[in-house]
């Protein structure tokens, strides 16, 4: 079990990554709108172009 | 910084070297200037008259210097915060009223300028750690959208290091059951220990900040409980990690700053969204505006520039940047923000277009009339805030009860530990902690303020402003809703009622041409006729006017005139049918005729008439249980004919305007509570006398409207929804009351008890919170019916 003081500190590494990472992802403005991408996944703007 | 107009100026103050007088000045806040000296040196810019011109309002008819502001609040977490600030403000020399919205974060306060200046305010303000600025939609924007920012921060930190103290506290757990090695545990325990510390310092910075500031001003806040039981956990789970014996609950120090912060954060997100009908308002005013030049050249300046007498063109698409008159052009508005009504609105020359309205057809040339302060829609604003800033009684009463309740159960949670200390040293611990933090009053102290601002921000879409914090409660228990007659439940303006056309002729081909005679004229008559027969094109010439009698002109080449019988009979020399023109005038009715040179076409009557929906809403009143009155100052017999039309039973004609006034009294000795709906001009005193008025309120008038609700919508079914709106707004304030009483009475005796675990509780007291205003939120989905 002496291997939990190598994986412990690893988690804690992780952790401080993935928290890290959602600073920056708050930051960048990925939080601003909580409900506007849920809607706008269903409207599909996407549709292949008609032939002219 | 409000505006370009303002930073100009403001940047012109200090380039001329007269900043340094404001600094003299404000050399009295030595705190606040450490903490925020950049903010400190701006504040004294609002001291400048011209700089205040945009948000400051100046009462001219009082004797001293009085002048009104709203302020923005920044850093306002809980109700005590509001509290607070209300009472520090009050009592600095010059204030002489200050009220704060919790909900909107904002204070309207009034002062004495010749005794207090605004920056000394301002400052007076950060003194006691907060941060006022004067309100500006956008800058408010930019707040809530910081203040979400480190909410959501704050929140993902606590989660994602919490969860991770819990899989250890997971392997705590086991171990102490089934056995751990000990250096494994003191392991666990650092770990554990390095893992929350980041929550203490940096999530749950807010709850101490305003704890820290409750207690140095010996208040009780909130916070105060929770901030205690957080840091008693976490100082108790310290010393068990230093000494190695005892329990830690550093999971439980986790659970709570997470579960508190939701609470916090879904709090935040139903502020913004009731305080949304305003916002909408505000943000409804465009930013920049089109000014033409005396050379007609356009440019693009601010709107706050924008002084009475300019020009503007607005666009299709485009917003009208403040009240004015139209100079050339025709076009329909939408109009709905400001009033609910749905349906574009036609506007022509010479017709007033109000701030905020969106030009739909085709582009206008406005002169403006009112910029800033005094436009419609910043009255409207102002009166909506004003509901509410003020508290209805109830809410009153829980915040007193709220800060009572803090007092209690400090003193509860010492006796508590005292006692446990003596019978079970063991558990004393987390048996205060669940009592601190399971009695938290959030849910007492939010149960009112978010249900009256759901109900006024949802009616406000439907078009019925309530002014008074008192209005909608008042509203709902009002036993007699009193009706005034000309301009309430008619229309109030003169309508096409009757008329009769001579042989071979039609009324709409005869309005037509009436209409093309009468398009430049304002008389309303005029406006009457046009409203009947709509824009249909026909092109009239040689219109010649003869004041008080008619006019003459022609239409497809021939010769027509408008006007009284006599003016017409006299000028084309044609007869007109006297009986039916008795006919038509025996109710009252102002009769015109339309002649050519061959006969008199057509007798057009105008009448005031009912509007569409006064006998639906008085039905709807009335199955509502309330005594519907109409007092009306017209002869009795009109107003029993009207109230016959639309199923009034009690009508008093022939009443002066003091008489109306002693009916209400009347009425209200009797143990009435009266409902007066009147036009909001000529019936004030009765109005003001009245438990509850709501004026119709079409247009300009609003700004004078001392009513307590005002009818945007000019719909009197308006009035039964708000009805309906007060109804369930009490019954949602009523359970919520009930309910957050009845969770601190339970839960309070049970964690006293010891049979709540630390993260029990701070489940419980989230979810309180929670339910209370998703309650009041409910207030804004639309009523199945």
């Amino acid at each position: 079990m002496e291997v939990l003081y190598l994986l412990i500190p690893v988690a804690m590494l992780l952790v401080a990554v993935i928290v890290a990472v959602f600073f920056w992802a708050v930051r960048s403005g990925q939080f601003d709108d909580l409900e506007g991408p849920a809607h706008r996944i269903i409207m599909d703007d996407d549709k292949p172009k008609k032939d002219e | 910084m409000c505006c370009k107009g303002c930073e100009a100026v403001a940047k012109a103050i200090i380039d001329a070297g007269m900043g340094d007088y404001y600094k003299f000045r404000t050399e009295n806040a030595p705190t606040g200037r450490e903490l925020v000296p950049d903010f400190l040196q701006q504040i004294s810019i609002y001291d400048n008259e011209t700089v205040q011109g945009s948000f400051v309002r100046r009462d001219t008819t009082a004797a001293a210097d009085e002048r009104e502001a709203d302020l923005i609040l920044e850093g306002i977490t809980c109700a005590a915060c509001i509290w607070l600030n209300e009472r520090h403000l009050a009592a600095l020399p010059g204030v002489l009223e200050v009220a704060i919205n919790y909900t909107t974060h904002r204070a309207r306060v009034k002062w004495d300028n010749s005794q207090i200046r605004l920056s000394e305010i301002l400052a007076a303000v950060s003194r006691i750690g907060y941060l006022a600025h004067p309100y500006d939609p956008n800058r408010q924007q930019q707040l809530l959208e910081q203040e979400r920012r480190r909410h959501i921060r704050r929140l993902g930190l606590a989660g994602v290091l919490g969860m991770q103290v819990m899989m250890i506290a997971v392997a705590l757990y086991l171990g102490a059951f089934s056995g751990i090695e000990e250096h494994f545990r003191q392991f666990f325990h650092w770990v554990s220990l390095g893992l929350t510390l980041p929550v203490m310092l940096y999530s749950a910075q807010p709850f101490f900040r305003t704890a820290w500031r409750d207690v140095r001003r010996l208040q009780a806040g909130m916070d105060v409980p929770v901030s205690i039981g957080i840091l008693v956990a976490f100082a108790g789970s310290v010393y068990a990690t230093f000494t190695g014996h005892g329990e830690v609950y550093y999971d439980s120090v986790c659970m709570f700053v997470f579960f508190l912060l939701t609470g916090r954060y879904f709090e935040l997100v139903a502020r913004k969204r009731a305080a949304e009908a305003s916002e909408t308002l505000v943000r409804s005013v465009p930013a920049m505006a089109t000014r033409l030049g005396s050379n007609n050249e356009e440019t693009l300046v601010a709107v706050a520039e924008l002084i009475v007498g300019d020009r503007v063109r607005v666009r299709p698409g485009e917003t009208v940047p403040a009240d004015g008159l139209i100079l050339e052009g025709q076009s329909s508005m939408d109009e709905s923000l400001l009033t609910g009504e749905s349906l574009p609105v036609k506007r022509g020359r010479h017709e007033r277009v109000v701030g905020g309205a969106i030009n739909i057809e085709s582009p206008l040339l406005i002169r403006i009339e009112q910029v800033g302060q005094d436009t419609v829609l910043s009255s409207i604003l102002r009166l909506l805030d004003r509901a509410q800033t003020e508290k209805p009684r109830i809410t009153q009463l829980a915040d007193r009860t709220a800060a009572w309740f803090v007092f209690a159960v400090l003193l509860l949670a010492g006796s508590v530990a005292a006692y446990w200390w003596q019978v079970d040293p063991a558990h004393w611990l987390p048996i205060t902690v669940s009592v601190l933090v399971v009695t938290c009053p959030c849910a007492l102290s939010l149960a009112t303020p978010t249900a009256v601002t759901a109900a006024t921000g949802k009616l406000i879409v439907s078009g019925l402003l309530a002014t008074r914090g008192h209005a909608l409660e008042t509203l709902a228990r009002a036993t007699h809703i009193v009706f005034d007659k000309t301009g309430t439940l008619t229309h109030g303006t003169l309508n096409l009622v009757a008329s009769e056309v001579s042989k071979g002729h039609d009324v709409d081909a005869c309005l037509a041409i009436a209409a093309a005679l009468e398009t430049g004229s304002e008389h309303p008559i005029a406006r009457a006729i046009r409203h009947k027969a709509g824009t249909n094109g026909l092109p009239a010439v040689e219109i010649r006017n003869t004041p008080g009698a008619g006019l003459k002109g022609q239409v497809n080449g021939q010769r027509y005139w408008l006007g009284t019988p006599l003016f017409v009979e006299q000028q084309s020399g044609q007869k007109y049918d006297s009986r039916a023109l008795q006919t038509l005038r025996a109710s009252g009715n102002t009769v015109i005729a339309l002649g050519n040179g061959q006969a008199v076409l057509a007798l057009f009557a105008f009448g005031d008439t009912l509007r569409d929906d006064a006998a639906e809403a008085v039905a709807a009143l009335k199955a509502a249980g309330k005594q519907v009155v109409l007092l009306s100052g017209d002869h009795l017999a009109v107003a029993q004919h009207v109230a016959g039309k639309i199923g009034i039973d009690e009508v008093y004609g022939d009443l002066l305007p003091g008489e109306k006034l002693a009916h209400v009294r009347h009425l209200q000795k009797q143990g009435a509570v009266v409902a007066m709906v009147g036009d909001g001009i000529n019936d004030a005193p009765v109005l003001a006398a009245a438990q509850v008025s709501i004026a119709m309120g079409g247009g300009t008038q609003l700004a004078a409207a001392s009513a307590d609700m005002l009818l945007l919508s000019d719909r009197l079914t308006g009035l039964v929804e708000g009805l309906n709106m007060a109804k369930r707004m009490l019954w949602v304030i009523r359970q919520n009351l009930f309910w957050a009483l009845t969770y601190n009475l339970l839960a309070l005796p049970a964690a006293a008890a010891g049979y709540i675990a630390p993260w029990m509780a701070a489940l419980g007291m989230s979810a309180s919170s929670l339910i209370v205003v998703g309650n009041a939120l409910r207030l804004l989905r639309n009523k199945r019916n």
